[in-house]
């Protein structure tokens, strides 16, 4: 027997395991798999490594990338280079966590399913909502899910997706709605933020009217506005937000929202080239028997203590199947449980505090770089200025300086070219900003 | 033991959050929050001893033997973590541009490679973010393809009766209607009930092979006959790929669209619930459907195609779940060509525990097994009234995770068992006498059994409650509960 | 929880576990005792409206544990006249009292005929005998 990678049986083991089956060789335990489909060569892929060198091979495939400690970044655009905490590490990396499953197993399963109570209430807290799943895969996949919510409670077909949401959030709610029998329509964006009375327009006849704030512009939206108007035409509300501007920016819920979903990356996860990060989707308690995904809900044992559960499993793909509110089983529960230690961390103060940091640091900015703000409404954290040339290049110019200056929008929105997204984080420092200011001065010059 | 939230206390806190005395802008008053969120109050220390006991509550590989069916729940291997961390990886905007991310598409190409050479199929995406999402972009693929072809009409996909309910729940998604296909008395698909279900209204097959029994299907080749012969497409759910890598191949059998669980068979910790990664291979003639963007070689550069014209679209952010990917990528690296030997084992143990545990319980299906098998607790039942469940909680104080109980659904009080490849003949051992030792006492003391768990921090819990009266929020009204705080 | 299992003599019965009490041109209509056991406590009923029309050997309601959900197959087509709130309200109900007031729904029966077509008691025990 071998013992390569993580096996561990030997040889005298195989010789017992294989007389107690009664059979004389492994070969013959693959007797079931018909002979023409039998795969009867070794397969090619790159040779093993022991630990060392594996560890060798992948520092050097990360050695080739640019990330945020070894250029000075202002990329944003839904994944942001937001402080993580020290104790987010050490408790994704207790076993009991990283390699426990789904908790079907309640009395085995108490830490994660108080876990996932704890970061349910504090999205709920956070977005003035109700209840909240266990995560979704991601800020794209909720609002699809949203969607779905919205269609099934209100036999509705139509979903109004404003243009200032996210392209990507767009882009798969668009591959989603075929499937479910979905018309998609945009609402454009006028100077960079969404018309109340254009949606309210367009969301006649809609499930859900899904908006984004602060907007892909970084722009604040006039959000209570934009939510009455999608009630006024009977449509679903959904506003998608950013959990680091909730210290800061109204919730959801009080403004009137029936949902509110979101990229939780901000909050307690790196960066990490796009994912794995956590998807959260709140709703009202209106609509908690339609919610996708795992739910858990508090109740008491044979003795009468607390404890935890996976609850309104019948909703769910293993129960019932064809019918189930969504075919979600895998979640992003790690990810989530790193989110909520991240807001235990901040608290209330701290959190408030993350958001008047990054939106002074977006301030200073508009200040001292020395191009035009190409929308003039309040900023949150991102902030859309216009370059003399093409956006694009001036990426690629002030990379050569060491600074990566954002986002070239016009990669999304044709017409946008010159128009440059910078996000501010409170891990950059006016210093920082001084810099950026510099660099964009010199290649726009 | 206390919420995070009933050890509040107003004015405590962890974190600080730097603040470079800049002015701050004033938010207009009706976009600004005017009740602060109820955030947990707590210094750093009893957040740490709060998640520790959180920890302590719980049960995960690392704890003991977790041999829940369906889940391949094998050793996660701690360079994994520590890989992932680098800050190359970690630290990386999934923005950057492509000439900035060579490491990570790099890897991410040479994983591509990988799955589909294990696949026998050559292209592939890794952006679905876990399995039930590469069935859902499966399904999309199948239609896009359809819609090429002008075959408007095939509107419906198969599925087994004992199929994973993510089966179902995704043809539905997709907009698909559903058709069941019977299982013989040895496991496979009935091939009669399937030739006579299967018409220019079928789109396509989705099977899990090995089945949810654990059995590889005996006729795969003719029901690969079946659908291609009338124009449809085959699905192949990699839920159970663990049991044939290097032995056996989805598009060798005959499927043109396969999923991979990446956090089943390559190693990615389940993390008390996900993340996951689900990446889909497909032959040549769907590569031009699938997700946008993949990642291609030009030479010796890569780069993120986001030009494919003919794709579905988009099914999660940016290129997939990148960590996901370094985590299975060097696990990959770790076996090699070995690969083969992890499916030798896994199969050998689950076959070894099947045979040392069905005199005891009653077997469905009595034909050696894969990386898997499914017991009946059903003679128990009948004469000691112990149940599957009761079995699956005494495990507990035997410190073992049970299995996955009742399903698959076609055999009553299921114990589905898989015990993965990393475990040793001892741990295996043990886990048989645990079992034997339930049922011996299913005879003797029935009510022990019917009470267990008896030694874990919360004895059986009351889910018709939770499910009646659903409280799925902390609700603040204890005192100590940051109570200057006004509830909105 | 429920009592001891029975299937009451007076009622006919549908393979899917359902039964109907007919009184003339009525029925009252239910799950039986073998249902509920194997679903365990039911959390929901979601019953039809009234007025609604039911199909004989079609679904008109979903009954839900904590881990199944059930479709509710209509032994008999007809129309419904009244769903019983109490199973609504209490859904445990069906659990305790099956035949009793544990009941369904009320219908106004469409197809007589089909009432010929439905098992008795003695039928019905063995049918769930071979399961």
């Amino acid at each position: 027997m071998s013992t390569a990678g993580y096996l561990s049986l030997t040889a005298a083991d195989r010789d017992a395991m294989l007389e107690a089956i009664g059979v004389d060789s492994i070969d013959d335990l693959f007797e079931q798999i018909p002979v023409g489909v039998r795969f009867a060569r070794e397969l090619d892929v790159p040779e093993a490594l022991p630990e060392a060198s594996l560890v060798r091979r992948l520092e050097e495939l990360a050695a080739r990338n640019a990330d945020t400690s070894r250029e000075l970044s202002f990329l944003g655009m839904g994944i942001y280079d937001h402080y993580v905490p020290a104790i987010v590490d050490t408790f994704l990396s207790r076993g009991e966590f990283l390699t426990a499953y789904t908790p079907y197993q309640p009395e085995m399963s108490q830490g994660v399913l108080q876990s996932i109570f704890e970061y349910q209430t504090a999205i709920c807290e956070l977005t003035a909502m109700d209840v909240s799943n266990a995560s979704g895969y991601d800020g794209t996949t909720v609002a699809a899910d949203a969607c779905l919510i919205a269609r099934h409670a209100t036999g509705r077909s139509k979903v109004v997706l404003a243009e200032a949401l996210s392209p990507q959030v767009r882009q798969v709610v668009k591959t989603y709605a075929p499937g479910f029998g979905m018309e998609v329509v945009e609402v454009p964006h006028d100077e960079g933020a969404t018309d109340p009375a254009a949606l309210g327009a367009a969301a006649q006849d809609a499930a859900a009217v899904v908006f984004q704030q602060p907007n892909v512009f970084g722009c604040l939206e006039r959000a209570p506005a934009l939510a009455a108007a999608a009630a006024d035409a009977g449509a679903l509300p959904v506003a998608h937000v950013d959990l680091a501007s909730l210290g800061l920016l109204e919730a959801p819920g009080s403004y009137g929202c029936a949902m509110a979903i979101g990229e939780g990356q901000s909050i307690g996860n790196h960066q990490s080239y796009g994912g794995p990060h956590y998807g959260f989707l709140a709703a009202r308690n209106e609509f908690i028997r339609r919610m996708p995904g795992r739910i858990v809900g508090e109740t008491t044992d044979l003795e009468g203590r607390r404890g935890f559960v996976l609850t309104l499993q019948t909703r769910e793909q293993h129960i019932r199947r064809e019918k189930a509110t969504s075919n979600m089983t895998t979640n992003q529960t790690l990810l989530a449980l790193a989110g909520l230690i991240t807001l235990c961390w901040l608290g209330p103060e701290g959190l408030r505090e993350l958001g008047e940091t990054c939106t002074a640091l977006a301030a200073y900015a508009k200040e001292r770089v020395g191009l035009p703000v190409a929308f003039d409404r309040p900023h949150f954290k991102e902030v859309a200025f216009r370059t003399p040339i093409p956006a694009r290049e001036v990426v690629a110019r002030a990379r050569e300086h060491g600074v990566h200056p954002g986002y070239p929008l016009g990669r999304d929105y044709p017409g946008l070219d010159d128009v440059l997204l910078v996000a501010f984080t409170e891990k950059r420092t006016p210093a920082d900003v001084d810099r950026l200011a510099e660099v964009l001065a010199e290649v726009c010059g | 033991m206390e919420l995070i939230f009933e050890k509040s206390q107003p004015g405590r806190r962890a974190g600080r959050v730097p603040s470079y005395d800049l002015p701050v802008p004033e938010i207009p008053a009706e976009l600004r929050r005017e009740t602060p969120p109820r955030l947990p109050e707590v210094p750093e220390n009893e957040i740490v001893r709060h998640f520790t006991e959180l920890a302590d509550r719980n049960f995960g590989i690392d704890t003991g033997f977790y041999p829940l069916g369906s889940c391949t729940m094998k050793y996660n291997p701690r360079v994994n973590e520590r890989v992932v961390g680098l800050p190359g990886f970690r630290d990386l905007h999934p923005l950057q541009e492509d000439e900035g991310a060579q490491g990570a598409l790099e890897l991410m190409w040479e994983l591509q490679e990988i799955l589909a050479e294990v696949a026998g199929l050559p292209a592939v995406t890794l952006q679905p973010a876990a399995g039930s999402q590469g069935e859902l972009t499966g399904l999309m693929l199948m239609r896009a393809a359809f819609a090429d072809r002008g075959e408007h009409g095939r509107n419906v996909i198969i599925t087994a009766d004992t199929a994973h309910g993510t089966n179902p729940a995704s043809v539905t998604m997709a907009g698909f209607e559903l058709a069941k296909v019977a299982t013989t008395d040895r496991g496979n698909l009935d091939l009669d009930d399937l030739r006579g279900k299967v018409d220019d209204r079928t789109a396509g097959l989705m099977l899990t092979n090995p089945s949810t029994l654990g059995l590889f299907d005996e006729g795969i080749e003719e029901v690969a006959e079946v659908f291609h012969s009338r124009g449809a497409l085959l699905y192949y759910d990699g839920a159970n790929l663990n049991a044939v890598v290097g032995r056996s191949r989805p598009g060798d059998m005959g499927f043109d669209i396969v999923h991979y669980n990446l956090h089943k068979t390559f190693s990615q910790p389940h993390g008390g619930g996900g993340p996951g990664g689900g990446p889909v291979a497909v032959r040549a003639e769907l590569e031009p459907f699938l997700p946008a963007p993949v990642v291609v070689r030009d030479g010796d550069a890569f780069r993120l195609d986001h030009d494919r014209p003919r794709s579905i679209g988009r099914v999660r952010g940016f290129a997939g779940p990148f960590g996901v990917f370094v985590r299975s990528y060097a696990f990959m690296r770790a076996y090699g060509a070995a690969l083969r030997e992890m499916s030798d084992a896994a199969v050998l143990n689950a076959n070894y525990l099947l045979a040392r545990l069905k005199d005891v319980y009653d077997l469905p299906y009595d034909r050696l097994c894969m990386h898997e098998f499914v017991l009946s607790a059903r003679s128990l039942k009948r004469e000691h009234g112990v149940t599957a469940l009761d079995v699956a909680k005494r495990l507990m104080d035997h410190g073992i995770h049970p299995p996955t109980i009742y399903f698959p659904l076609v055999v009553s009080e299921a114990l589905m068992i898989e015990p993965t490849e990393t475990e040793t003949k001892e741990r295996l051992d043990e886990f048989v006498d645990a079992m034997r030792s339930i049922a011996a006492e299913a005879a003797t003391d029935p009510e022990t059994l019917k009470g267990a768990p008896h030694t874990r921090p919360v004895r059986r819990l009351d889910e018709v409650k939770a499910a009646k009266e659903p409280v799925v929020r902390y609700a603040f009204e204890q005192p100590g509960a940051a109570a200057t705080i006004e509830s909105r | 929880m429920a009592g001891s299992e029975s299937y009451p003599d007076d009622l006919r019965y549908h393979p899917e576990h359902d039964w109907a009490r007919v009184d003339g041109d009525e029925a009252v209509m239910g799950i039986t005792w073998y249902a509920q056991d194997s679903l365990g406590e039911l959390v929901l009923f979601d019953g039809p409206e009234v007025g609604a029309t039911l199909t004989k050997d079609e679904a008109y309601a979903e009954v839900e544990s904590v881990k199944a959900v059930s479709d509710v197959i209509a032994p008999l087509s007809g129309e419904v006249l009244e769903v019983n709130q109490k199973a609504v309200d209490e859904p445990e109900t069906v659990n305790e009292d099956p035949y009793g007031e544990g009941w369904l729904v009320r219908i106004r029966i469409s197809a007589p005929g089909e009432v010929e077509a439905l098992l008795d008691a003695g039928a019905y025990r063995a049918h769930i005998a071979e399961l």
